[in-house]
């Protein structure tokens, strides 16, 4: 009760109060989420369920198109399918990738950035030329080796049900250290502060030190990377599917919905790359928004002229 | 029984790249339980260094290179780890000179206290959070039940200064390490400051070690005086005899650069020159190139604290005691 009112007066909700891009933004996404996570109860159809889907209803336009067909508002894909319900089931596993693996890119890079700032030294130093290394990777390559030898090794069958651990653990590994240097950065700030050098006079332990004092001052730069780091995992995570690398067909995501669409495009049958696009681009660019309306928030010395 | 803090030919060297750095050469001196010592200097005398390595917390490229730190009948210089975190905070605390830094400002004070205590002793929130409000009782801290929800940045200057003394005192130490602790505050504030850390070492009996530049305040709160210069303690004393009768040309400097209030509008005194850099020391007495009663071996001889005959103070200096010209001077003015 106490934090809801301490909340309630706060600079945070105040500044979201008088920013409508930002509530704008903050509504399209809880709407895109809530539809994300109530997909199979408001799709009209199930698109994994290969018995409901029907060959013969193939590339059917939009419903307010001649040729449509009221039962499908978007119109079908290739496979007969209806494009809104497998939008939906789609964007579910983009926000379930997106969120996993930026989770575990957070877990590991926090991790690092911490013990890498606070030790300083030859352990920074060793632990940084890791990140620049894996860095200098692209994500495309690393999922590309990843999920051959992942094919190779375990075939195709088994690979359809474990893509969503897959590619969370793909992602997740190619960018950890975009948290690991800015934690880094804003560890190496915070240690020489006076808080903490009178945390080790009260006699606490270091790794006390380093997770409950040090960290907390770290997370604001953490929690806006986080935002533009889902937007960005969500991104990649299409691009994979885009290539054939990330969700397949049976279970498609927005990527690999564009992807299986934009073979057709030239043959008329646009609707199938198109909506999947926009559900994309509007989705990626919400969560941007709120990423800088978060930064500049959190960060009030930095004033736009 | 021994004394409470028994510091001997502590040295502390800083590792540069130019070769190792003397900022402490060589500081003695003993606190007795409940007993108030000034440590006194310019900046970058090595007071607050000394203050550090007391509790043994350095930090690189600093190091101890010699000397002992007995604390209670325990040499703390060997101490490491575990055994140091046990000492620090709970029988020896510290206070820094500012408040606005030394308070974590995301933690509430509750908890930083509650912390603080459950670091120490095996004891449950709610008997930790009933010490940290006596404590804050005690530091005379208004409606202090409200004041546990609140974070550093709800408070005043001198509000944090009060809870950062009753964060020193939650364990109940035996020794309070004071580094400048009113120098970031304005000058009513001070005071205030100064009479309750007296106050509360005073009725808890604990030591107190006051480092400060402010002669003005060591004479009123401790009872023994160290003066430091240049890493060394060159005169040492009961506070009276060091303020009505210097001996060390520095501390009569120190003491003559002060404003009386007799005279307003004239001049202040200040000691010619500045204190030497710690990577050139000059060679003999570090302060002879300042000094306006200095003799030929003070450009090579280093001297050692020493009894000075006729006085209680001990004082390192060659000059006195040796003829009769300097004591003379001394008893005419």
């Amino acid at each position: 009760m106490k934090q809801w009112e301490r909340f309630k007066n706060s600079y945070f909700l105040h500044s979201f109060k008088h920013d409508w891009v930002a509530i704008v933004c903050f509504v399209v996404l809880l709407i895109l989420i809530l539809l994300s996570i109530l997909a199979p109860v408001i799709a009209p159809h199930n698109p994994y369920d290969t018995a409901s889907t029907d060959i013969m209803n193939a590339e059917m336009p939009p419903s307010w198109m001649e040729d449509g067909n009221p039962d499908f508002v978007l119109g079908t894909d290739i496979q007969g399918r209806d494009l809104l319900s497998t939008m939906l089931y789609g964007l579910r596993l983009s926000v379930m990738i997106g969120c996993g693996a930026v989770a575990l890119q957070a877990i590991i890079g926090i991790f690092i950035g911490m013990i890498s700032g606070y030790m300083g030294g030859k352990v920074d130093a060793f632990l940084m030329r890791i990140a620049d290394v894996q860095l200098s990777f692209s994500t495309l390559m690393v999922a590309i080796m990843i999920s051959a030898i992942f094919q190779v090794a375990f075939g195709v069958g088994r690979y359809e049900q474990l893509a969503v651990p897959l590619l969370v653990l793909i992602i997740g590994l190619a960018e950890w250290p975009q948290y690991a240097r800015t934690v880094r950065a804003s560890v190496l700030g915070e240690r020489n502060k006076e808080y903490v050098e009178a945390a080790r006079v009260i006699g606490l332990s270091p790794a006390r030190i380093r997770w409950r004092h040090i960290l907390p001052n770290t997370m604001s730069p953490v929690l806006v990377i986080s935002t533009i780091q889902v937007a960005n995992a969500v991104m990649s995570e299409a691009a994979l599917s885009f290539l054939g690398l990330g969700m397949p067909i049976t279970k498609p995501s927005l990527g690999s919905l564009i992807n299986s669409g934009f073979e057709y495009i030239f043959s008329g049958s646009w609707w199938i790359t198109l909506f999947p696009g926009i559900l994309l681009v509007v989705f990626v660019l919400v969560i941007n928004l709120l990423g800088d309306w978060l930064r500049d928030v959190l960060n009030p010395k930095l004033y736009k002229g | 029984m021994g004394h409470l803090l028994e510091v001997k030919d502590l040295e502390v060297k800083f590792a540069l790249r130019m070769g190792d750095l003397t900022a402490i050469n060589g500081v003695s001196f003993t606190l007795d339980r409940g007993e108030r010592l000034g440590l006194v200097g310019e900046s970058g005398a090595g007071k607050s260094v000394t203050g550090f390595a007391i509790i043994n917390l350095i930090s690189k490229p600093g190091y101890i290179s010699g000397g002992t730190v007995i604390f209670d009948g325990r040499d703390l210089t060997g101490l490491t780890g575990e055994g140091m975190r046990h000492i620090r905070g709970n029988l020896i605390s510290m206070i820094f000179q500012d408040p606005m830094m030394t308070l974590n400002p995301v933690l509430t004070i509750g908890t930083q206290m509650v912390e603080t205590l459950q670091a120490h002793m095996n004891i449950s929130r709610k008997a930790a959070e009933k010490i940290a409000l006596e404590k804050l009782r005690m530091v005379q801290i208004p409606s202090p039940e409200k004041r546990l929800q609140q974070y550093p940045h709800e408070f005043s200057g001198g509000m944090r200064q009060r809870i950062v003394v009753a964060i020193a005192l939650l364990a109940d130490p035996a020794l309070i390490i004071a580094d400048e602790p009113t120098t970031a505050l304005d000058v009513t504030i001070q005071a205030e400051i100064m009479e309750l850390l007296l106050e509360l070492c005073e009725s808890e009996g604990t030591g107190l070690i006051l480092i400060t530049h402010d002669l003005a305040v060591v004479s009123q709160v401790t009872q023994k005086i160290a003066v430091m210069y240049a890493g060394k303690v060159v005169e040492a004393g009961l506070t009276e005899d060091i303020i009505d009768n210097p001996l060390h040309p520095y501390t009569q400097g120190l003491i003559k650069a002060l404003p009386d209030g007799r005279n307003p509008g004239t001049r202040l005194n200040q000691i010619p020159g500045v204190m030497p850099s710690l990577i050139d020391i000059p060679p003999g007495c570090s302060f002879h190139p300042r000094c306006t009663i200095r003799g030929d071996i003070c450009r090579y001889e280093s001297p050692v604290l020493r009894e000075i005959p006729g006085y209680r103070n001990m004082a390192a200096c060659h000059m006195l005691g040796l003829k009769k010209e300097p004591t003379e001077k001394d008893r005419a003015e």
